[in-house]
């Protein structure tokens, strides 16, 4: 059908090759209309959004659209959605939240981004702890696992204490002290009397208390359960190094022990959340 | 193709137009309506769309009887509530449906769209309303082509404005479904509904309008694949309406006052009856063919002619080839396709109702903390966390008791006193099972959780998730 008119169709007198003319077809009409149309598209568009480029700017266009506004505007369509929560969570206690177990689960959800910022890179991905950073999923707290405690942790940051011992007594002093303190853990430290008499008149139970059990006040580590602070493949040689070199003695050869201060870095309410969360990983008191 | 360089390759297309007219949508079809067993059926299978304009409106227990609640993710039939979590059945609903399109189009042809789908249902509203409007066929053919008077004018615009209503309302009854109808009618009438709601009503208006005002057959040839699938689905046993050409042929004009006998013409008095009422514009007599929709319209039409001319009724029939070619033809029950068919849309209908038997009052996943996998507690046992995810279907508030076994000193921290579960949500509580390390012997046990409704023992689930502990 359309072969026969293309007959009758002049050509612009172009031809190559011997027979290939250049017809004079006219376009279909609905691509003429598709064309036209997009002309009249370029031009509303170009009115209505930010289009031509100029020296220091560039046109607004009449909607004033800007992406970064579009942007705010979904963010504060997610914080309206945010804001019944965030309202009632204001000036709560994170006792108080803990009672709701609705508001307990929306705090855990928004502390999730805040906990992944601020703690996991020390204490891992959902307080699973890491080499020389305490496991926050475990009930063995060395400041103590109530919410209220947790949160003057954030809040204030903790740094321990314990003095070197390498110079003040000997190292066969130090590696019998070593294996009470391993015996405790398992439950037998009267297996070893010379290491327990040592424990006493060396001033260890002054913190950790006359059963080892550490005290929550000072920091001080619980002795008598399978949990280390500084916890290694070879966990004796672990035990001998840290009485030897103490923690936080500001000495080059001491453990590092310090969690800093989150006051000046987030909002009391974030701090709460947090405590919230922490609490809720699987520890808490 | 030696020979093809001879021929004009121009001529063999023209050839293949020539022999069967193919409608491009250059000329309107205008079919004659005649009254009839067949026009009858029409008319009820397209009264089944009744339900799709009333069902918004059918009220059960306060609420609408069917709803889907898409944004509270909840399908609401009646008594029943299916949640997205039951949606697997809809999946046996589909299968039911394609398979019922097999099985009848095995039988009896395209029945679906000879009596049921809308795109010919409505098209068969709309020219019924154009002969209501317009007159028969002749006359609308002359009104067509008639300069544009005041009067044709006034026919035409209350025409379109009815066919536009209609879409309308197609559009607004669809959307009634999923919202509730007083409701989104209120919206609609101060304009105040949401513009998902507006955009969705303008686009079931727009393909109403064009589709059923003036694409119609064209629909059929161009644009549905049913009508594609349907084709293959036939075989020599199907019954479809066919021109019994033994009987018909040769046709020729009915001549008055001549010898019948001398005649030798067969019954076919090419009064092209079957033509003109055909919706699609086709003529069964060239035999089955894409175009047909098996909507038996040219039986009715033949009939009455036959009627009129003292020959036996049948001449265009629902037949199938083998009955033409005169072959045994086996029951529908020998044919082991329809069987099949059967065998498939009965498993469907079976999966259905143990579904909707076996709904249950709740639904429980049990996720299982990763970071960490197990935590050592200060009195030596191996702590995992699990987040139960407890879905309450019932619509009223209920209470579990939370369970766990798997070892015999294992021990459930969180869920000691009965959980609040909030009707129709998912509710996640955290829940620590502990174990003395001394008592493990693997590095993972199977646990087994069970939630259980403290008022109605029968409400109860299990889930089945591990426990992870150091390396033994």
């Amino acid at each position: 059908m359309s072969d026969k008119k293309t007959n009758q169709v002049g050509d612009t007198g172009h031809v190559w090759d011997d027979n290939l003319r250049e017809l004079l077809n006219e376009p279909p009409r609905w691509w003429m209309i598709s064309f036209y149309a997009s002309i009249a598209w370029v031009l509303v568009y170009f009115l209505l959004y930010p289009s031509i480029p100029l020296i220091n700017s560039h046109t607004k266009g009449i909607m004033g659209w800007t992406a970064i506004n579009e942007y705010k505007e979904d963010l504060s369509k997610i914080e309206q959605v945010r804001a019944p929560w965030e309202n009632k969570l204001k000036g709560m206690s994170a006792a108080a939240i803990l009672a709701d177990s609705d508001l307990t689960n929306y705090t855990i959800s928004s502390a999730k981004v805040l906990f992944g910022d601020r703690c996991a890179a020390c204490h891992g991905a959902g307080g699973a702890g890491n080499p020389g950073f305490p496991v926050l999923a475990d009930d063995d707290w060395l400041f103590g696992g109530s919410v209220e405690s947790i949160q003057e942790s954030i809040a204030g940051g903790r740094q321990g204490m314990m003095p070197g011992y390498a110079s003040q007594i000997s190292a066969t002093e130090i590696d019998e002290l070593a294996n009470f303190v391993m015996a405790l853990s398992q439950g037998n430290g009267d297996s070893q009397p010379a290491g327990k008499a040592l424990f006493d008149s060396s001033g260890c139970s002054g913190c950790h208390g006359a059963d080892g059990a550490g005290m929550h006040m000072m920091g001080s580590a619980n002795l008598t359960d399978g949990i280390w602070r500084f916890s290694s493949q070879d966990q004796l040689e672990s035990v001998k190094y840290t009485i030897a070199n103490g923690v936080n003695t500001g000495e080059d050869t001491a453990r590092n022990a310090i969690m800093p201060s989150f006051e000046n870095q987030l909002s009391a309410g974030d701090i709460t959340k947090l405590a919230v969360f922490v609490h809720q990983l699987g520890g808490g008191q | 193709m030696s020979t093809a360089k001879n021929d004009h390759p121009d001529t063999h297309i023209d050839a293949l137009y020539h022999e069967v007219p193919i409608n491009t949508g250059g000329e309107t079809i205008h079919a004659k309506r005649a009254p009839g067993l067949f026009r009858t059926l029409k008319w009820y299978g397209s009264s089944i769309w009744l339900i799709f304009f009333l069902g918004p409106y059918l009220r059960w227990d306060g609420k609408q009887a069917v709803m889907f609640d898409i944004p509270g993710r909840q399908f609401h039939i009646f008594d029943i509530t299916i949640l997205p979590q039951d949606v697997w059945m809809l999946a046996l609903v589909l299968l039911f449906f394609a398979l019922l399109l097999a099985a009848v189009t095995s039988i009896a042809g395209r029945v679906f769209c000879g009596y049921f789908c809308f795109q010919t249902a409505w098209t068969d509203v709309f020219t019924w309303l154009e002969e209501k409007l317009e007159g028969p066929p002749l006359q609308r053919r002359k009104l067509d082509q008639a300069p544009w008077t005041s009067k044709k004018i006034r026919i035409k615009v209350i025409k379109h404005a009815i066919w536009i209503l209609i879409g309308l309302l197609t559009g607004i009854s669809f959307t009634l479904w999923f919202g509730d109808a007083p409701t989104m009618w209120k919206e609609y009438l101060t304009l105040q509904a949401p513009l998902f709601a507006w955009v969705t009503v303008g686009t079931f208006t727009f393909f109403t309008y064009v589709f059923a005002g003036f694409m119609r057959e064209q629909v059929c040839f161009w644009l549905c694949p049913y009508a594609r699938l349907q084709g293959i689905m036939y075989d020599c046993e199907t019954i479809l309406p066919t021109y019994d050409d033994r009987r018909g042929e040769p046709r020729g004009k009915l001549k008055k006052n001549v010898d019948e006998n001398n005649q030798k013409l067969g019954d076919c008095i090419e009064c092209k009856q079957c033509v003109a009422v055909c919706p699609t514009g086709i003529d069964i007599r060239d035999g089955q063919q894409e175009g047909c929709i098996t909507c038996g319209l040219c039986i009715d039409a033949c009939d009455v002619i036959m009627d009129k001319i003292k020959r036996p009724r049948g001449l265009i029939r629902y037949a199938s080839l083998d009955e033409m070619e005169g072959r045994p033809q086996p029951t529908i029950l020998k044919r082991p396709r329809v069987l099949v068919y059967f065998g498939i849309i009965l498993f469907s209908i079976a999966g259905i109702i143990y579904g909707l038997n076996t709904l249950g009052a709740l639904e429980l996943k049990v996720l299982h903390e990763r970071q960490p996998l197990f935590v050592l507690q200060s009195d030596g046992s191996i702590q995992n966390k699990y987040v139960l995810k407890i879905l309450n279907k019932t619509d009223t508030v209920m209470q579990v008791n939370v369970s766990a076994t798997g070892h015999p000193d294992l021990k459930l921290v969180g869920a000691e006193e009965p959980l609040d579960l909030p009707n129709g949500r998912v509710s996640p509580y955290t829940v620590y099972v502990r174990i003395p390390n001394a008592k493990l012997t693997q590095d993972t046990l199977p646990i087994y959780f069970r939630v259980q409704d403290v008022t109605t023992p029968e409400h109860a689930v299990e889930y089945k998730s591990m426990f992870f502990s150091p390396k033994k």
